[in-house]
């Protein structure tokens, strides 16, 4: 391995270098190859990783792996445009705006944060007012409800900002409908409204968010949702994004920050600016004037980077303590406590409380 | 008769995005634009091959097949349950 | 992990870490002749784990990961360490195969031509291609055919062969004791010896073979011989395929140009003698 990296167990932060410069892998021996390899796996961004090593010449037995994963990618990509297409037909006749989220969006919109990118359920973004309408254009359409259990409907239907998630009959793919980015637990309510004004047509009938907004949503979902599961990838997709929208919009970052400011998101954009330069050299700007926007590194950046990057050389989830932290942490921004503690109780008592280990 | 059978035009897939495979009495369909592969028999490929690109409404549809093809049972019922199993496939759309 | 062991098994290299040795050793003694992955990089991770770490000593159980995963895979006593593991590469080969198109056939080769045999399980696809083995044939794989889109060739995947309950008896009485694993009681799956395929199946699983017959066994049924169509053959082969989907028009034209090019019959045998005298017959008459 590279001399950098021989004194210390691999982790996340392997798959970050690897992807920050691809060239820094011409370094690497037959063990952290497989070390890479595995955490990238862990991580879904194998395919990544296969489309950012594109011009590295790489070990034969690995260049094989890749070419599977480029593969593997691309078809996930046809698939997964083939499932927005297949919703855009069923809601057509509603007249909405049909706003594609997340991968989907990426590759839609032919970014690069879409390139080799794993893509799995298909997310949504409609009108609040018309979630009754496409809840039954959907059901009409083939699309299913996933699990009849009282306890989640209502969950879901009172705080959540979705409709319970459906799965299509035929193509046992999943669609999640949002009406917000966020839940109404949390104490952040977005525009919704204003996200649907500013979207844009990525393609006939259907748009994706705008790019400051495709960025928001991106951290929002980071902090906010996932209780930063699958943050390297997260943090990547951000990356990408703001690379390639400040080469077009010279002004990209104060529009972000105002955009970040207007949903009430703006701690959440700096601190995933803040780790996404740390992880991958992400050059995004500080102000001082209009917005007093300061990206330097926080003590407490290192505690979200420590679980960002909590992968060993095996794609096994290391660090639990933190894991934990973060995972009631997430609950507890979601939801009033009070309603944490229901949530809880009720998923106790049905014997699945925790995050997987292993 | 449904109104919508004069006005609706039905529409084949993009031919550059299928490819189809003739077995034995059943053809094997990938259609690239989803991804999915459909087995399909008479009167599915006849369907296919008479909508073309261009598209025709389900009467024109019925009076084409009746004639290119002697199809006896070609009545307006199966064909509508036909062309409705072929637009959930996607290999088929409707405008 | 504390105790590591890897292996390439036809064109495909595994890693797989233990928390305990006794499967490992295991291991290391049956895919002794085997060689180690191409470059050295595996294609795939197994991981055998303890649930709970006090779970190494106390009542072990072996709980399998890997690269991919079933979330309701339940765990294994120790003693079965080493079906552990098989398992585990079986998962990763059946969610995470990319490059071949995946089979669940086995395959036996003579005069570089195949012969894939495939149906459900409890068919004896296991046992007919060890016994077959042990009739001249080169054993390509027990449990999975992999077929290259680039060529139209099969590739081996020459495993342990896996006999279960009555069929281990079968392959015992023609083989030496000292081809076979220790004999696992109790599984999930019954009574299970692992059966260790020739040298001649080992120096030579690299070379892929041409695809000429594939046969659909039945065991338990007066002996009987039918030809099956290409589009039973299509959708019998997609249904016995793991990747199928994954590999889009790739797998469509691997598939659609195996069942256009090759024959294919049904044959229905009472015991394992009438079995090796149909596969012959329908093998002259292909």
């Amino acid at each position: 391995m590279g001399r950098a990296l021989m004194f210390r167990a691999p982790d996340g932060r392997l798959l970050a270098r690897a992807l920050r410069l691809p060239e820094s892998t011409l370094e690497l021996d037959a063990e952290g190859w497989t070390a890479l390899l595995a955490i990238a796996r862990a991580e879904q961004m194998l395919g990544t990783l296969a489309w950012r090593l594109g011009e590295v010449a790489v070990p034969p037995a690995v260049g094989r792996i890749l070419g599977d994963a480029a593969r593997s990618a691309e078809q996930g990509r046809v698939v997964a445009l083939w499932e927005a297409e297949a919703a855009r037909r069923a809601l057509a006749p509603l007249g909405e705006r049909i706003v594609l989220l997340k991968g989907t969006a990426f590759v839609a919109a032919d970014l690069r944060a879409g390139q080799g990118r794993s893509i799995g359920d298909l997310d949504i973004l409609v009108p609040r007012a018309a979630l009754d309408r496409v809840e039954a254009a959907l059901l009409d359409a083939g699309w299913e409800w996933v699990k009849p259990d009282p306890y989640d409907d209502a969950y879901y239907r009172q705080w959540m900002h979705e409709l319970p998630p459906l799965i299509h009959r035929d193509r046992d793919r999943m669609i999640d409908v949002h009406h917000t980015i966020l839940p109404l637990t949390a104490r952040i309510t977005p525009n919704a409204a204003a996200l649907l004004a500013d979207a844009v047509e990525v393609a006939p009938g259907l748009w994706a968010l705008s790019p400051e907004d495709m960025v928001v949503h991106a951290a929002a979902h980071l902090f906010a949702d996932g209780d930063l599961a699958g943050g390297i990838r997260n943090l990547w997709d951000i990356d990408q994004l703001c690379r390639q929208f400040a080469v077009t919009q010279p002004d990209f970052y104060v529009s972000l920050y105002e955009r970040a400011s207007e949903e009430g998101l703006s701690a959440q954009v700096q601190r995933a600016l803040r780790l996404c330069w740390q992880l991958y050299d992400t050059p995004a700007v500080g102000y001082t004037s209009p917005i007093r926007i300061d990206l330097n590194k926080r003590w407490s950046d290192r505690l979200y980077l420590r679980r960002v990057t909590a992968r060993d050389g095996w794609g096994r989830a290391t660090r639990p303590v933190t894991r934990m932290a973060f995972y009631i942490r997430s609950h507890w921004l979601r939801m009033p406590p009070a309603m944490l503690a229901r949530h809880l109780w009720t998923k106790w008592r049905k014997g699945g409380a925790g995050p997987a280990s292993g | 008769m449904d109104p919508a059978d004069d006005t609706v035009l039905y529409r084949m897939a993009r031919a550059e995005s299928l490819s189809i495979v003739h077995l034995d009495s059943f053809a094997a369909v990938y259609h690239r634009a989803s991804g999915i592969t459909h087995l399909i028999t008479a009167p599915a490929p006849e369907i296919l091959a008479t909508l073309g690109e261009a598209g025709m409404t389900r009467v024109a549809l019925l009076e084409r097949l009746a004639r290119d093809y002697a199809l006896g049972d070609a009545d307006a019922e199966v064909l509508r349950e036909r062309l409705d199993e072929l637009v959930a496939t996607g290999l088929v759309s409707r405008a | 992990m504390k105790h590591v062991f890897s292996v390439a098994i036809g064109p495909v290299g595994f890693r797989i870490g233990s928390d305990w040795r006794a499967p490992i050793a295991q291991l290391e003694t049956l895919y002794g002749a085997y060689p180690k992955p191409a470059g050295d990089v595996p294609d795939f991770t197994v991981r055998l784990f303890a649930a709970r770490p006090w779970r190494r000593v106390l009542r072990p159980s072996v709980m399998i990961g890997g690269d991919f995963v079933l979330p309701e895979a339940a765990p294994l006593p120790l003693a079965q360490g080493l079906l552990a593991a098989e398992m585990g590469m079986n998962l990763q080969m059946a969610l995470g195969q990319r490059r071949y198109l995946l089979l669940h056939a086995s395959v036996v080769e003579r005069d570089g031509e195949a012969l894939v045999m495939t149906g459900v399980s409890g068919a004896g696809k296991s046992t007919l291609a060890a016994l077959l083995s042990l009739r001249g044939w080169r054993l390509m794989g027990d449990e999975f055919a992999l077929l290259d889109p680039e060529t139209g060739q099969l590739y081996a995947f020459p495993r342990l062969v896996s006999l279960k309950n009555a069929s281990i008896a079968t392959v015992a009485a023609e083989a030496a004791e000292d081809r076979f694993g220790p004999l696992l009681e109790g599984t999930p799956k019954g009574t299970i010896r692992h059966f260790v395929p020739d040298a001649q199946a080992i120096t030579t699983m690299t070379q892929p073979a041409c695809p000429a017959l594939i046969l659909f066994p039945s065991f338990g049924f007066e002996p009987a011989a039918r030809d099956v169509s290409p589009s039973e053959v299509f959708v019998r082969l997609t249904q016995a395929s793991t990747n199928y989907v994954a590999l889009g028009e790739r797998g469509f034209d691997a598939l659609t140009r195996l069942v256009t090019s090759v024959p294919a019959r049904a044959i229905d045998y009472p015991d394992t003698a009438s079995a090796i005298a149909q596969v012959e017959a329908a093998w002259a008459a292909r």
